[in-house]
């Protein structure tokens, strides 16, 4: 039962789910845009055009409109497509045949059919691509019923979310941060997956909770050791998926610590923060609350080019640091 | 010998052939153009070629963040183009829009220093590269968006007509852009409408790494514009001259109102894609064979073939352009940067 467990990095890890359920199911095909010999543009598909050829590891033209769509008619009809789209700013050329194509036609038919269909999207700042190519627009799709959103965080999350995705009969949108592409961490060989809609603790702490997606995760944790210096322990959670979201963790943890932090890339307002909130604002855990929720989200302007001002338009660990402290203060 | 300069288009063509001075019979569009056009066009194109090495220097070095797609091999088509617009007259271009911006007019200080992120740079240091624009000549931005341009071209020129200007509207776009259902959709309005729009599809046999054979249907994109009821020409965009040419054919009969032509311009990009690009799509001897066709080297030889330029000239337009450009980058390392509390500066006008 033991699978050896090597460093992969999330890229890798990625690759390697993908070749798993190639190996397994001749349905599973591979869709994007310069997936093939090029490797993907961030080099996820690799090699794998030449393990599996240009059929199942299918170059489509420069069409996201029309190649999503065709990934929905071959994933109604028998087919397990996984769509890559090369920056997940180009989601909205697609948007049609997402939103109201894939997640919808299972609801309009009556369950007469399922679209069982994954899409990976590269999403997240901090590579000077600027406004069109750095967008976070994972709460655009966590809007849709029909379909489910997942943003993992780590190597051993992401392979895991990607099997659990492919054997899911609905839609599921994969949000990889593309900072995280190169960290590498323990993936086990073989098969396994990671369930949908459940969030993760990665740190136990008792005074403040800190949910955090995708890269946020990382610099929440390097904030709470941070934090513990000063005698802070902060419980650091895991978002994972958005569509459906765990919010039975968060309310939780809420009880325990009193006090919530929100952190993910996404423009603050309108997005996770407030669907978070509003779900502690709901819930037995409110009586608990004994500061104001905080929220940490992207700045109210698209990302701009001028690095330190990209760095500045979305939370990073001091940004974290200073808002833990501040509501900590006089609070512990 | 009488030469013009180009005054946007509205000029008639010479009537008399111009001699060069060697006697020779020039292209009738040397003629129109006129001698300080094409030097004006050589300068505009070695501009290019250094600015571009300039910017991939000036990357390695880390100076500059993020991507970049260059247009090494394409100056032609870009300068080409342009010859026969006036500042008020519009472009949109793409995410490989240097060459066009500089074909354009634009100051290569101001788009070097938005390269470094500079508050003096053409978007005031946010959008870098991939959203360069100049306003005041006309240059309605590139695009992160391979497509993205074509339908604000057709908006941009039905504004046009609405407003009863002569202006013109040119829309580069790379091949890969055909594929989009914005250029579908975009050629067919601006046909319905007859609106003065010229679609310079820049044709450089890849998009990223597929191929046009791997993505597009039709052997040529041009053969698109029986779809939609307009002329379709092809070009050696390496052909300075041809382009021009073309150019000349579309906006002129853009500006009499006839309504949109297509033209595909067949080139080639030298480099790679962008800057993570391993060239595995296609071999050295093919960019080797194209590096064979350098179209500033090439239109360098034909002006001094017919005696329009010097040596020495030829020389002084060279060191011209490298001082500019040497003080570009000077100018734009030495500019200051953005103010961090300015983040939010510019989403809304008040
Ligand atoms: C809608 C959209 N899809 C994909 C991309 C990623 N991308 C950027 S440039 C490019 C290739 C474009 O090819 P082409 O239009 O031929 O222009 P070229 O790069 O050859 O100048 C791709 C796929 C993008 N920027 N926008
Ligand atoms: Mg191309």
């Amino acid at each position: 039962m033991d699978a050896a467990v090597r460093e992969l990095s999330y890229a890798q890890a990625i690759q390697e789910a993908m070749a798993i359920a190639m190996e397994a199911d001749e349905n599973v095909i591979l869709m994007g845009e310069d997936i093939g010999v090029y490797g993907g543009a961030f080099q996820v598909t690799g090699d794998l055009v030449h393990r599996f050829g240009e059929d199942r590891v299918m170059d489509t033209p420069i069409s996201e409109l029309g190649g999503a769509g065709v990934a929905v008619g071959a994933a109604l009809t028998g087919l397990k497509p996984i769509f890559e789209f090369q920056f997940s700013d180009f989601a909205t050329l697609a948007m049609e045949q997402i939103v109201n194509q894939a997640a919808k036609i299972r609801y309009m038919l009556g369950g007469e059919v399922s679209v069982p269909l994954v899409m990976r999207f590269p999403a997240g700042s901090g590579t000077g691509a600027a406004a069109q190519h750095s967008q976070s627009l994972e709460a655009w799709l966590a809007h849709v019923p029909g379909l489910k959103v997942v943003q993992p965080s780590t190597p051993y999350d992401v392979k895991g979310l990607l099997l659990a995705a492919i054997a899911d009969p609905d839609p599921v949108m994969i949000f990889e941060h593309k900072l995280l592409y190169k960290m590498k961490g323990p993936v086990p060989e073989g098969s396994y997956t990671v369930p949908i809609g459940k969030a993760e603790i990665r740190r136990q702490g008792s005074h403040v909770t800190i949910v955090a997606t995708a890269i946020m995760v990382h610099r929440a944790l390097e904030a709470a050791i941070e934090l513990a210096k000063d005698g802070i322990e902060a419980e650091v959670i895991d978002l994972r998926s958005l569509r459906p979201m765990d919010t039975g963790t968060i309310i939780e943890s809420v009880k325990k610590t009193g006090k919530l932090i929100c952190v993910y890339e996404g423009v603050k307002t309108l997005g996770i923060g407030a669907e978070i909130s509003a779900a502690i604002a709901e819930s037995e855990a409110f009586d608990y609350l004994d500061a104001p929720i905080l929220r940490l989200g992207g700045a109210e302007c698209p990302i701009p080019y001028n690095p330190d001002l990209e760095k500045t338009a979305v939370p990073q660990v001091d940004t974290i640091l200073a808002a833990a402290r501040s509501l900590l203060a006089g609070r512990l | 010998m009488t030469m013009q300069v180009t005054d946007g288009g509205r000029a008639q063509p010479t009537p008399v052939p111009v001699q060069a001075d060697g006697g020779s019979n020039l292209p009738a569009i040397y003629q129109r153009l006129g001698r300080d056009a094409l030097r004006d066009a050589l300068k505009k194109m070695h501009l290019i070629r250094l600015f571009e090495e300039g910017a991939e220097k000036a990357y390695m070095r880390g100076l500059i963040h993020g991507t970049m797609h260059l247009s090494i091999g394409q100056e032609a088509s870009a300068v080409g183009t342009c010859m026969p617009l006036s500042d008020a007259d519009y472009i949109t271009s793409t995410h490989r829009g240097h060459g066009h911006c500089i074909a354009k007019g634009a100051d290569v200080g101001r788009m070097f220093a938005e390269f470094f992120g500079k508050e003096t740079g053409y978007c005031h240091g946010r959008g870098g590269s991939m959203h360069i624009a100049d306003v005041a000549k006309g240059n309605l931005g590139a695009n992160g968006i391979v497509g993205g341009g074509i339908p604000i071209a057709v908006g941009a020129a039905l504004s046009a007509k609405r407003r009863k200007t002569t202006q013109v509207v040119v829309s580069f776009f790379g091949d890969g852009a055909n594929n989009e259902g914005a250029f579908h959709e975009a050629l067919n309005m601006a046909s319905v409408w007859k609106l003065p729009v010229v679609f310079v599809c820049e044709n450089n046999r890849y998009g990223m790494s597929t191929s046009t054979e791997r993505s597009t249907a039709v052997a040529n994109v041009a053969d698109r514009a029986v779809a939609y009821a307009m002329p379709g020409v092809i070009v050696d965009g390496n052909d300075f001259a041809a382009v021009a040419q073309a150019s000349f054919d579309a906006v002129d009969r853009a500006r009499r109102g006839e309504g949109p032509t297509l033209i595909e311009s067949k080139t080639y990009r030298i480099r790679g894609h962008s800057r993570s690009d391993r060239n595995r799509y296609r071999t050295k001897e093919e960019i080797e064979e194209w590096r064979g066709r350098d179209p500033i080297v090439a239109f360098e030889k034909e002006l001094l073939d017919l005696g329009l330029l010097t040596r020495d000239e030829s020389e002084a337009v060279r060191a011209e352009a490298e001082r500019e450009i040497e003080a570009a980058i000077n100018f734009a390392a030495e500019s200051p940067a953005p103010p961090l509390k300015d983040l939010t500066r510019f989403v809304y006008s008040n």
